[in-house]
Parts: structure tokens; sequence; C-alpha cells
């Protein structure tokens, strides 16, 4: 699978990211700067931690729509530790992070146990979640000030530790995803779950881990927009699930369980990133950015799946 | 007999290398239940497929009424008048009885709007002719027995004109009373000149109802008796061609072990209703019977891909209880099970030869972290593959781009990374060429030598004559006959597998 995939693919993600940036470079005369730079990799840390648990719930052959709601009932409770409580803030952090590793164990044995469709159990939660991020938060945004500074902090060349964080996660799950037995595993109840099952893959405890862990990542990412505003809200991270499957998408994830790649996911983070950044540079309205987004998303998709159509019909020609 | 009706000659068909009709040739009468008989294999579905527009012919000539017949599909073979009722159930349950009777051609006022009145009348009178006037044709079919089903299915096969009925099995899901109402409406369609093909293992209702009866043997006709007049042994020393035939011993000379399966009163579901079976150290014991006997089932249960509702498997020397519903369970006993269905069961298509090769033991670097070495993992796999003689043009290749032989090759022998001490084989060899057939043989008995115990589910009798030491024969979810090399004859074999058959009043539910 992974030679099959090929290093063409990352390479077409790659060149597209960078056809980007250069085009938003001459269309805009400020665009190359440090200063975008930070904007970008300020940004994007949320969005591609929930977008790696989101892959990982992809890739064994379900769904996670409730990524941001529980990104926000972490920033609830790390709020409400921290503000209402006077707790320390490892302490508050540990809660919120066990709050949405919580809210991944409820989809993964609902999952399970129901036998239910993830899309519609996760759908659920992304109600539930929501409204218990409300509750918790008494409706309010909790100013929490320098509280979690540490993750703003830019040890090296302008990044933040939050990206460094995010970029650290990523090596890791990709390597969880290529290199262990877990991924493996991972791989084959996605593709064919009964045939997973005859090869003593045990399908229900695979969705218990992936929904852990989508959990467990989406705390973070809520945690990470905690520390980039500096407040707790309840309305924190609203359509970020759809962010995250529209990054983990044009990575060449399928959403049909089997197929995709950490690494392939963070570039898709970056290219939508980079377009936003972009866009805000030219100075392009909010409606016109949210089209240009959704032509660049279907638009990445199509010409992936025509590369690999193109190079799976010169494979048939020349390999054979 | 009066009129003919439907004449086939020298009817031909293969499917790759395997050649299923060999010159058949059938007479059917105008007005006529003839039943069509014989073992697995022997091409009635084939044949009956191909009357249906199923499937296109390779040679020989049908005529329909004295003219040339040689439908495109399904839908001209209806035109013509040659109506099939499928085997499996294609009823949409989410529509209701009426919906279903006349998908084909529902009533509308114009614009695609259904007359929902002029529907109901016409289902009731398509209902009317199968007996099923109780029915309301607004009842949503969803709420049906199978049994219903399947005679809604019929009634929607007869709401057209038809002059040759095909029926495959029909029986098979239907209760006593219902069966009663089937026979009486097949008979009245008879009296009305309709020609009925009926296909069916169960020789009682044989001759209850039909009034010939063909038998077919490896795609050939064998003989067209009257149904009343001959004897059950009869049929079965027709379908099974000259007794002893076959006989040859080229078994694993190996001695024979301990214990290493023992099978004790197993049921799981309708299809396995109390099976008791051993299989020892160093055997290779065949699993026989005829379609739908419950061998797929009853592996399945053996290894808990589906949970036993009864019964027990233990596993040898020490025959420890293996728990039941759980393959994990299972391969932590030592067991391996290989699917009938290699596409939906065996292999993960789009992923590589290699990965396919090493799934059923990663070779790995750190055990506590999972942690792969996949320069082993190569190698190891390349070595497999190899000693498997697959071939493939590199270890990235889609699985799905190998041929069905060495796609079997893969999946039978991932397992020989793991130390397996109990083989479950489900058709081993289906759909498989001639030479990998021979290597998954020779690796089965190079196995059952190293003193693993192998069993194997097949529907070729030649199959396990060549390879078994012993075979149990299945029929209708019960152990019915069990044969050695020296006592197996295609006869005695062949009365086995339709012996579950026979009482269809007593032994179905």
């Amino acid at each position: 699978m992974l030679r099959s995939r090929g290093l063409s693919e990352f390479l077409f993600l790659a060149l597209l990211l960078a056809a980007l940036v250069g085009l938003f470079g001459l269309l805009s005369d400020h665009f190359w700067s440090l200063g975008t730079l930070q904007t970008v990799t300020n940004r994007i840390p949320s969005l591609a931690l929930a977008a790696l648990g989101l892959t990982f719930v992809l890739v064994a052959g379900g769904i996670d729509l409730s990524v941001g709601s529980v990104s926000a009932v972490a920033g609830a409770v790390f709020g409400w530790c921290v503000a209402d409580r006077g707790m320390p803030v490892a302490v508050a952090a540990g809660a919120a992070l066990g709050a949405a590793l919580v809210c991944g164990v409820i989809n993964g044995a609902l999952v399970n146990a129901l036998r239910m469709p993830s899309f519609i159990v996760t759908l659920g939660l992304l109600e539930g979640a929501r409204g218990f991020a409300y509750l918790v938060t008494n409706s309010q945004t909790k100013y929490l000030g320098e509280r979690l500074a540490l993750l703003q902090a830019t040890p090296v060349g302008g990044l933040s530790v939050a990206f460094l964080l995010a970029v650290a996660l990523t090596a890791t799950a990709h390597f969880v995803l290529t290199r262990t037995v877990l991924g493996r595993h991972l791989v084959a109840v996605g593709t064919n779950e009964e045939a997973a099952r005859l090869i003593g893959v045990s399908p229900t405890r695979v969705r218990a881990v992936v929904f852990g862990i989508s959990g467990l990542l989406a705390g973070l990412a809520g945690l990470c927009h905690v520390a980039r505003l500096g407040a707790a809200d309840p309305n924190a991270g609203s359509g970020l699930e759809l962010s995250a499957i529209a990054a983990a998408v044009i990575g060449g994830t399928s959403l049909m369980g089997g197929r995709g790649s950490m690494l392939a996911t963070f570039i898709g983070v970056l290219i939508i990133a980079t377009l936003e950044a972009g866009l805000a540079h030219l100075g392009v309205s909010e409606p016109m950015k949210r089209v240009v987004t959704g032509v660049v998303i279907v638009g990445a998709v199509a010409a992936e799946s025509i590369r690999a159509r193109i190079a799976a019909r010169r494979a048939r020609q020349g390999g054979l | 007999m009066t009129a003919s009706r439907l004449q086939v000659r020298g009817l031909t068909k293969a499917f790759g290398a395997n050649t299923v009709l060999r010159g058949l040739d059938l007479d059917l009468a105008v007005g006529e239940i003839h039943a069509l008989i014989g073992g697995n294999g022997a091409g009635k579905s084939t044949f009956s497929k191909i009357l249906a527009g199923l499937l296109p012919r390779d040679g020989g000539e049908i005529s329909l009424d004295a003219a040339g017949y040689a439908p495109r599909d399904r839908r001209a073979a209806q035109a013509a008048g040659v109506v099939m009722v499928l085997q499996e159930l294609s009823v949409l349950p989410t529509l209701n009885v009426g919906e279903n009777l006349f998908l084909h051609a529902l009533p509308t006022r114009g614009a695609g709007i259904i007359d929902r009145t002029r529907l109901a009348s016409q289902a009731r009178a398509a209902l009317d002719r199968v007996g099923l006037s109780g029915l309301d044709p607004e009842t949503p079919a969803a709420t049906l027995g199978v049994g219903h089903q399947q005679l809604v299915e019929i009634a929607a096969g007869l709401a057209q004109e038809c002059r040759v009925l095909i029926l495959d099995e029909p029986t098979a899901a239907l209760t006593r009373a219902e069966i009663e109402t089937l026979f009486g409406l097949l008979r009245s369609l008879r009296a009305r000149g309709t020609s009925i093909l009926y296909i069916s293992h169960r020789l009682d209702e044989i001759s209850e109802l039909a009034d010939r009866v063909s038998v077919l043997r490896d795609g050939q006709l064998i003989a067209t008796l009257p149904a009343r007049e001959t004897s059950r042994d009869q049929l079965i020393t027709l379908m099974a061609g000259e007794a002893g035939e076959k006989a040859k011993a080229t078994q694993s000379a190996g001695k024979i072990g301990p214990v290493l399966l023992q099978v004790r009163d197993l049921q799981a579901g309708p299809a396995v209703r109390g099976v008791s079976l051993a299989v020892h150290a160093g055997e290779i014991v065949g699993l026989g019977g005829l379609v739908g006997a419950g061998r797929t089932e009853l592996l399945r249960a053996i290894f808990g891909v589906d949970r036993a509702t009864g019964g027990e498997v233990r596993f040898g020397p020490g025959l420890v209880p293996v728990a039941p519903g759980s393959p994990r369970a299972a391969l932590a006993a030592g067991f391996a099970f290989v699917p009938e269905d290699r596409k939906q069961h065996g292999l993960f298509s789009p992923l590589s030869v290699q990965w396919n090769a090493s799934c059923a033991r990663w070779p790995q670097r750190r055990r506590w972290l999972g942690w792969l070495d996949r320069v082993a993992e190569a190698a190891e796999a390349g070595e497999l593959l190899s000693r498997l003689q697959v071939r493939f043009s590199n270890l990235g290749q889609a699985v799905a781009e190998l041929s069905g032989g060495n796609q079997q090759k893969v999946v039978i022998g991932r397992w020989l990374r793991r130390e397996i001490r109990v083989w479950l084989l489900d058709e081993p060899t289906r759909g498989v060429d001639v030479s990998a057939r021979r290597a998954i043989y020779a690796l089965l008995r190079e196995r059952a030598a190293s003193g693993a115990g192998v069993l194997v589910a097949s529907s070729d009798y030649d199959e396990l004559a060549a390879l078994c030491d012993r075979i149990v024969v299945l029929s209708q979810g019960r152990v019915a006959g069990e044969f050695t090399p020296a006592t197996l004859n295609p006869a005695a074999f062949l009365a086995a597998a339709f012996h579950g058959f026979s009482g269809t009043a007593t032994s179905r539910s």
C-alpha cells in the first residue's frame, strides 16, 4: 500500500502548496514575509491536531464529526477549572484532555455497542458536546489572559510551541500509521472488516482506539485554540470538523476507509491555511473567500484522482 | 406427453478453463412439470441461467415452440415467455407487496404518478393466482416471512404471461403448508399448458410433483425418466455415474496422531443442527454435501466467525474448550480459517501483495510498541511468496491484480507465518487453475504430514476423493455419512448427501 501510494502523491501535494505560495507571492507585495509565516503557523495547530485524529478514524473506516465540539468541551473545561475553580494550569489541562478523551470513548463505545454508523453517533455528539461546552461555561467566554502563553512562545524562527507540537504529533501519528502493528490493524479494518476479523484483528478494539485518539487530539486542539485567543469560548471550533475533513480529503484520505496518510493530511492543512492567509492578503471578501476555498477543495481532490488514474494506467501498461 | 415446448440440442458453456455444459440435450413438453436433478457442478444452475437470459451460451441450439430462442438478457427471455424465479430473494423490503409485484411496470396516471387503485387490483389478481388471496397488496414486504416472500417472488414471475417457468430450489425456505400452496399452483399452471422446469435436491418432492425427471452429470443429460416410476436409488445411481469409477488412494501415508479438533453437537442458526466430528493430527478430513448442506456455516461456527448456538468446540491434545464466537480465541488455539469467498472475506484487495502475505503475523522490532520491522517484512513476504510460487511483478503490486490461483495461494499461505495446528478451509480451490490447485493440495498434504489437522469443505467430489483421508458428508446441517477412501464411491456419497432431504414434512422448521 505504501509503495503504491508512492512519492508522486506527496510530490503532487507539495507542488500544489508551492503553487499557492508562489501565486499569492506574485499577486500580493507583502505575502512572502516572516509575518505571514507566523500568521499561518499560528493558526494551524488546532486544525492540524483535529485533522490528525480524524484521519485515524477515516483510515479505520469511520468518521468523527464531533471534533469541533469536543475541542470546545476541552476549552470550556479548562476555562472553568482555571477561572471558576482557580486550579493550577497543569491540572486544568489534564482535566480538559480527560473530558475530551471521555467524549472520544463515548463515540467509540456507542458505535461498537449499538452497531450504529459513526456518522450518526458523532453527529449526536457534535450537538451534545457543544451543548455541554455551553453548560460548563454558562454560555460565557472566560478570559484567561496569559495562562497558556507557553503554547504561544516562539522558541525557534518565529514558530510557536503549539505549531512545533503539531509537527511532532504529525510525525508520531505518521509513525504509528505506517510503522506499527496498530497502524496495520487500522488499515485492515478500514479496508475489509470481515477479512480483518478472520486474521484475528478486533474491529471493536480498533474503533475504540481511534475514537479515543480522535477525542484526545480534539481536546489538544481546543487547548491550542484557548492559548491563541487567551480565552475559553464555548463557541470555539465550530465548523472545525468540516475543515478537518477537507484537509484529510485534500491529502488523499479515502472517506471509504483503508487509505490515508498523516503527512498528506498535514500538507492538506497547510494548503487550507495558506489559502486563507493568501486570500486575506489580497483583501478578498469573506463570501468570496469561501467560494474560492470550496473550489480549491474539490479541485484538489479531482486533480489527485485524475493523477492517480493516469498513474494506474501507466503502471498497467509498463509494469506487466 | 403432447407437443414439444422447448428443445435444447448440444448446449455448451465454459467459464475460462472450466467446462460446465458439454453438449446438453433436453426436451420440455407443453404442460409438464419437468424436474432437473444432479450433484454439485452437474450444470443445473448454469443451464437454467442460460434459458432465463442471465448467461450467454457458448454453443448449441435452443428452440422455443419451434422457433429459434436466444435471449440477450433476462428481459428478452421474459418477453419470449421464459421466466425464472431466482434462488436468492429479490423482494425489496421497503416497498409493499403490490409495488414489488409490478415494479417493472407500475401502472401510472401519467406524469409518473402511480395509480394505486389499479396497482392494488392487478396485485390482488396476481396474488389470487398463487393462492395468496388473503394477503393485502399494501402489506410492507419487510413484514413477510421468508416463505411468503418466496411466494410473492413466484407471483411476480407469473404476473407476466409465461410459457416456461423455471424454479430453482423453490421450497428451501417454505413450510409444509406453503409447499402445498405452491404445488397446487404449479399443478394448475400445468393444466393451463405452462411448462415448468423444476430444479430440486428433494427427491421425494420430485416423485410427488413432477411428470418427468432429467438427470444431469458433468454438463450432460444422462437420462430422462417418468418421475413416478423411477426410484430414489435409481436416480442416485444415475447422478453418481458408474460406481467405483474413480477409487484411487493417493492419501498421505503419514501417521495419524491424537485428536486436535473435536466438535460436539455443534449448532449454529438453522444451517448447522448438531454436528459432531473430530480431526486428528496428520489427517485431512473432507467435508462434503450438497450446496446448502451447512458446510460453510459449520466451518464459520468452529472458527467463531458466527456464534454457535449450542454444542462445543475443543482443541486437543488436552481437549481444551475454545471460547465460542471469537476468531481471536480460535486463532490463539492454533486454528486458521480460509473462507469460501476470497474477495469478500479473505483479501484486502486494494492493498499490496506484501501486505496480504504478511497480515497473519507482522514482523516486529519492539513488541511492546508494535514497531514493525519493515526490512524483515519485505524479506519474509518475498521468501513466502517465492516458496508458494506466486506469480507477481513486485511486492507493492495490488493483490487484486493477481490471478485467482495466486490470490488463493496468498490467502492460504499467509498462515504459514504462524504455528497453525488446525486448518479450516472452505472451497480452497474454487476458481483456481490446475497448477495452483496442485500446489494447494501439496501444501495441505505437507501441513498434515508435519502434524497439523486439516478440515476441507468442498463441493467437488473428485477433490474430496483425491485429497482426504476421511470424508464426512453433511446433509441438512447434520452428519449423514462418513467414508474412508476405501469405502467411498459416488453412489454412496450422493445417497448420504441427499439423505437429509427426505421426509420433507418432518425435517423442516
